[in-house]
């Protein structure tokens, strides 16, 4: 398996030219995307300008950074100084920012090379890719299933072994989801540690960027790249970004996992799922760690408290796209607020338009107190479970999902793809830092083992995932169909 | 199913959103489902409990007040749909 690292160490060695890799790279996604369909826009000319500069840094004698050459995908929701920026939605589709987000400058300023904008459900509203506004994206271990979402067309190109890293971002499972579906390690860092400057707001006490990797290593690297205080983001918090690859450890011995009782109940039904959970729950043991079980007595109320806070910050976000300033606009006639309710009509799809109804409904006059402020005060006690858990474990180790990649079209009910971020949702309203990591398969298809840790403790979750990777090395059991065409096509190249 | 209290049709006018009967009527449907699991909250005591607008707090961000750089007319411009001069044109607003 192509990781970063390895592509880093080799052009910091002059083994490798960060050109080569980039054009490899754009082969091996030209080979895939007609199957995936991961990006909504490629950028090759930039990326191959970008590797030339760093060959140029390395051949000067300096060193360009921690992604130094690595190529890497952004999800289509960061601005990126003249390149288009649809956020997956109609509204944007000619949107060119005049700034790029400061995620993207900080892994540029590391060396990476971005080779294109991902595909994701529109606003970052979805769990399967589908609610983008263009087409949907593939799963790279069954063209027939999704990848996961909202960061879907990040998910599938890592997991299709196309790039070995890729930005997403996670609002209530929007990482760890899609990294669960697509077999790759996906980290939603804690609220506050990574800038949102540059990023299309969605739901702005939730949203918060991360990486979707190849490894656990890889993960490591690129959250030291893009974290840290940003004084264009009022909600960044100003604490030092540890080396996070110094926290990797091979044994969990001391270590106090905390198993969500509420959560193993909630899949006790399901037998495939939960024995494949119990397998990685006593790999955790097996490598030194002490199993206890934990409570988090509100987390059922997550789903109702996080479509109640949720959509009332999307539907104040997007007020915004009304056709004057950027964006799509719809005037045939009539006053400016006809062109406003046209001009939304139009530029947004059906979910968007389900959570601003929704989300406008919990901050009207009448019904305020009883919707929005009750969802923040669970929203209190939520945040208050895990602090009474964190006083007893370390990191806590539950579920990242309650199934495998599903069908397209299989969860047409919005409800029924609302639940699919069952366990994803608590950790995203207590701000919490928490990742997936590949745990094995059911069915042939992949499943991530999620491993949640105190505020601003990445480091201690990254070190634990890293434990559990090396001693499993799930994603590296079985290639996806896609990465045995890339060979074919070598070989062709090569008769 | 729970009862579903949205006026819609007031609603999005509120939120500047035209919608079709059909869409009015496939969202009242679904958020009939939605408020089964809403309706559960309900039932909980928060009477004593503060509510949490953001997890982390952070309080008085405040910056200098000194002129830094910024987007220049023409890149504020360059994304709008109609301009005209210095200026955003939109419809008619005023009677």
């Amino acid at each position: 398996m192509i990781t970063g690292h390895g592509l880093r160490d080799a052009v910091l060695r002059r083994e490798r030219s960060a050109e080569q890799i980039a054009r490899e790279a754009l082969a091996r996604i030209e080979v895939a995307e007609p199957s995936l369909r991961a990006f909504i826009t490629l950028t090759p000319d930039v990326a191959i300008a970008r590797a030339r500069a760093v060959d140029a840094a390395v051949a000067r004698g300096e060193n360009p950074g921690l992604l130094a050459g690595v190529p890497v995908a952004v999800k289509d929701l960061f601005c990126t100084k003249g390149v288009r920026t649809t956020c997956g939605s109609k509204i944007l589709e000619q949107f060119s920012p005049p700034y790029s987000a400061a995620v993207v400058e900080k892994l540029e300023a590391q060396g990476a090379v971005i080779v294109g904008k991902t595909n994701m459900d529109e606003f970052a509203m979805g769990s399967s890719c589908e609610n983008s506004a263009f087409f949907p994206t593939r799963n790279p271990w069954d063209a027939r299933r999704v990848p996961g979402g909202s960061s879907g067309g990040s998910a599938s190109i890592v997991g299709a072994r196309g790039v070995p890293l890729a930005i997403g971002t996670d609002t209530g499972g929007s990482i760890r989801e899609p990294a669960s579906f697509c077999n790759v390690v996906g980290v939603k860092p804690t609220y506050g540690r990574v800038s949102r400057y540059g990023m299309i707001a969605f739901a702005s006490s939730l949203d918060q960027a991360g990486p979707l990797a190849a490894d656990v290593r890889d993960a490591a690297d690129a959250l030291e790249a893009i974290a840290g205080y940003d004084p264009m983001d009022s909600t960044s918090v100003n604490v030092p970004v540890p080396h996070y690859a110094d926290q990797l450890r091979t044994d969990l011995a001391g270590v106090r996992v905390g198993i969500v009782s509420e959560f193993e109940r909630s899949l006790e039904s399901d037998a495939p799922m939960s024995a494949l959970y119990r397998a990685a729950y006593a790999q955790l043991e097996s490598l030194g760690a002490r199993l206890l079980d934990v409570s988090l007595p509100h987390a059922k109320f997550g789903l109702a408290t996080y479509y109640l806070i949720a959509p009332a910050e999307c539907s104040s976000n997007l007020a915004r796209y009304d056709g004057v300033r950027y964006g799509l606009r719809v005037a045939d006639g009539g006053d400016v607020f006809t062109m406003f309710e046209r001009t939304r009509a139009a530029g947004f799809g059906p979910e968007v338009k389900r959570r601003i109804i929704l989300g406008t409904y919990a901050l009207s006059s009448g019904y305020y107190d009883a919707y929005y402020v009750r969802a923040q005060k669970i929203r209190t006690l939520m945040k208050r479970d895990f602090d009474i858990a964190f006083a007893a474990c370390d990191i806590i180790a539950c579920p990242a999902v309650s199934c495998p990649p599903f069908e397209l079209g299989a969860k047409s009910d919005p409800v029924a793809m609302y639940l699919m971020d069952y366990f994803t949702i608590p950790m995203s309203l207590a701000g919490l830092p928490a990742l997936s990591v590949p745990a094995g398969y059911v069915n042939d298809l992949p499943v991530g083992l999620q491993i949640v840790a105190p505020a601003f403790e990445e480091g201690r979750m990254l070190g634990a995932a890293f434990a559990y990777e090396q001693a499993t090395r799930h994603a590296w059991a079985k290639t996806p169909p896609v990465a045995a065409a890339y060979a074919q096509r070598e070989s062709g190249r090569n008769a | 199913m729970a009862e579903v209290p949205i006026d819609i049709g007031h609603v999005s006018k509120l939120a500047r959103l035209a919608l079709t009967p059909d869409e009015t009527a496939s969202f009242a449907q679904q958020f009939a489902k939605l408020f089964d699991f809403i309706k559960e909250l309900q039932a909980l005591d928060v009477s004593e409990v503060h509510p949490t607008a953001q997890v982390i707090p952070l309080h008085n961000v405040l910056r200098d007040d000194a002129v830094r750089p910024c987007l220049s007319r023409a890149e504020a411009l360059a994304n709008a749909p109609d301009a005209e001069g210095p200026y955003f044109k939109t419809p008619r607003i005023l009677e």
